[in-house]
């Protein structure tokens, strides 16, 4: 095994698209590192460049200790699961899994101990016969991964691998990856836009958006302390709400909302509340601001509640196709906030719900740089 | 919650229509009633080679012409035999054809393939060129390529029909359509996997594109097989290198024709073809649905 850099790297397409502009990532042997970002961000141009497929236009890629920019595919002992599995369609499962070690010139004993091995390793044994396309999505998702495993490579490399799985099969699938990774600890670099699987299989997540390295950082770190406005609107589902705002001597003031932040430079900022952050005022609480309820999702476990509040709504760059801010706001004057309740709660459209916010966890941004700002507890 | 049978107009996207079934007035399509007489049509010279080849020769020769023999005459088969070298001829076309035929699959598959997924330096200019030639019909090209083939030292000899159609621009342009439309991830995943360029092309794309080259072989094989210009001018003298097509014209004297045994002759000329379609049938058909040579 080993561990996969990047330095300074830098992937420009002929026509001149920057795909990955200096990309400097180390991961480290042993780790599942989760690549994230919106589509077009350059996530899987980076991956392709790991696995040889796509040219490094500067910079380098290290394997190991070795650097790895004109070495072809097959001599750097990674393997990859594509997106949709690529798997030989005329081939059945078992030939599937050998066809790597066959081109390796690997001793017949041993090719059969390898693919005995992962099949049983991944319960696939009794589909060994069958050809891809008798099988089901989940399984030639565990037979494409099988294929990866069945070379002991340095390292994975996974492509959106669970994208064309339904949303059950997913979640299952997800848990498997976590658990291989666990029992076998091979350097993982995966891809994905999916939040849930960024958050939960990661040891660390890096966001990427246009071609350019967010953030760094083990999950809830990145959740709990967004290094700017872009990875706090990409992080979390449901997204961040963001205001426009305004700070002057030591409050910040965004619509009818006003909360302490000392330290923080008079001039316009950008507020951030997580959905979480904001629960209905009980009687005595401090009111903070009043929420007009527009729809309402009960989830079982929680409720999200959309709505308006007064304000003015911020935009993070990560909102795909302007999804968040569609036609329910209907008045300049309000913004679009959603809210995440206690199942118990049920308001219904129409209601003004009076919310509280835990100050403490309260992010702020600067307006031009989008940087986060650090706020002082008084 | 009550079982609701699918109805196979709900897979054709008609969801939501009332699933009553159609009311029919014939047992078969109604477009049979316009394709079978076109059928016929499209058959009648088939069966009329048949039966004359199994008439007697006054009966050949009797107007109008006669569809059913009656008195069949199957003698004119080992007649015609007999009467002239058709053992030979079977011989001289079956290696010129598979010759073609293997040569042409191999060639064409390369350079497709090239055309389809290696990038290079005037790439699309070439493949336009090459497409452009097409268009030139073989009258014009005849007797430039009769100086060449001649100055290969190859007229009166079979490499004259082999040599100059060892590939074809149909082939190369056919193929490189078709491994278009394969994912391109299966080869990354074989490149990753250790396979080299050809191993790519021999282990992945080539077994992947079975309706193409089946189309492909069918074709050469049924031009090669027919081709009856170019012999005819390459083979001028040398009775020995006849091919059927050249061999069949011999049975046309110069004042009468025997048309049973002319016709007997190409019954069985005409067998391997027919056997070749019957067999790759399926995966002819699916190779021109998915190449786009549908005319």
């Amino acid at each position: 095994m080993a561990g996969v850099t990047f330095e300074h790297v830098t992937k420009v397409y002929p026509g001149g698209t920057v795909a990955v502009e200096d990309l400097s990532l180390e991961v480290a042997d042993g780790e599942f590192l989760i690549l994230v970002g919106p589509s077009g961000c350059g996530k899987t141009t980076a991956l392709r460049m790991v696995a040889g497929l796509e040219k490094i236009s500067a910079g380098q890629v290290m394997v190991g200790d070795k650097v790895v920019n004109d070495v072809p595919p097959k001599d750097r002992d990674i393997a990859m699961v594509f997106q949709n599995y690529a798997l030989y369609p005329h081939m059945s499962v078992e030939r599937n899994l050998a066809f790597a070690l066959r081109q390796r010139r690997m001793p017949r004993a041993e090719i059969d101990r390898r693919v005995g091995d992962v099949a049983e390793m991944l319960g696939m044994t009794e589909l060994l016969k069958r050809r891809p396309g008798q099988l089901s999505g989940g399984q030639r998702q565990r037979v494409a991964m099988g294929r990866a495993l069945v070379r002991e490579p340095k390292a994975f490399l996974l492509d959106e691998p669970l994208s064309n799985l339904d949303a059950k099969l997913r979640v299952a699938m997800r848990a498997e990856l976590g658990r291989l990774h666990n029992k076998l600890g091979i350097t993982t670099v995966y891809v994905t836009h999916d939040q849930v699987e960024a958050m939960t299989l990661g040891d660390r997540i890096a966001v990427m958006s246009a071609g350019k390295l967010q953030q760094l950082g083990p999950p809830q770190e990145v959740y709990d302390h967004p290094a700017n406005i872009f990875v706090a609107g990409f992080i979390g589902s449901p997204a961040m709400n963001l205001f426009k705002a305004r700070a002057s001597g030591g409050v910040v003031t965004a619509g009818e909302l006003s909360l302490p932040a000392s330290g923080v430079a008079d001039g316009e900022v950008i507020l951030g509340l997580r959905p979480e952050v904001l629960e209905p005022a009980g009687a005595g609480a401090q009111v903070a601001l009043t929420m007009r309820v527009d729809v309402v999702e009960p989830l079982g476990d929680e409720v999200l509640v959309h709505g308006t509040v007064p304000g003015e709504a911020a935009e993070s760059g990560a909102e795909e196709e302007d999804l968040g801010t569609l036609a329910l706001v209907a008045e300049a004057s309000r913004a679009p906030i959603t809210v995440r309740l206690d199942p118990r709660t049920r308001p219904v459209p129409g209601d003004e719900i009076p919310l509280a916010v835990d100050a403490l966890r309260v992010h702020l941004f600067d307006a031009i740089s989008g940087a986060a700002m650090e706020i002082r507890a008084n | 919650m009550s079982y609701v049978p699918i109805d196979p107009g709900m897979l054709r996207g008609e969801i939501g229509m009332v699933t009553r079934p159609r009311r029919r007035w014939l047992p078969f399509s109604p477009w049979h009633l316009i394709l079978m007489p076109i059928a016929l049509i499209m058959l009648t010279p088939l069966w009329s080679m048949v039966a004359t080849s199994l008439e007697t020769l006054p009966q050949t020769r009797h107007f109008p012409p006669i569809l059913w023999p009656g008195d069949f005459q199957w003698g004119n088969y080992p007649g015609t035999v007999r009467a002239a070298d058709f053992g030979l001829w079977f011989w001289n076309t079956t290696v010129v054809t598979v010759s073609v035929v293997a040569s042409n699959l191999l060639l064409c598959s390369l350079a497709g393939y090239a055309f389809a997924r290696i990038r290079f330096l005037g790439r699309g200019v070439i493949y336009m060129v090459l497409l452009a030639t097409l268009m030139v019909p073989l009258q014009v090209v005849l007797i430039p390529t009769f100086l060449v083939t001649k100055s290969l030292g190859l007229i009166d000899h079979l490499g004259a029909l082999i040599v100059p159609n060892l590939a074809n621009v149909f082939g190369i342009f056919m193929l490189t359509q078709f491994f278009r439309t394969l994912p391109l991830e299966l080869e990354e995943a074989a490149r990753m996997d250790g396979a080299s360029r050809l191993g790519i092309l021999f282990k992945i794309v080539l077994p992947l594109s079975m309706p193409a080259l089946t189309t492909l072989a069918v074709v050469q094989f049924m031009w090669t097989w027919n081709d009856f210009l170019w012999p005819l001018v390459t083979l001028p003298f040398n009775e020995g290198a006849y091919t059927i097509q050249l061999g069949l014209m011999n049975f046309q004297g110069a004042h009468t024709v025997d048309w049973n045994y002319v016709m007997a002759g190409n019954v069985m000329s005409m067998m391997p073809m027919l056997l070749l379609f019957l067999a790759a049938q399926r995966w002819f058909i699916r190779g021109i649905a998915t190449t786009g040579l549908k005319g």
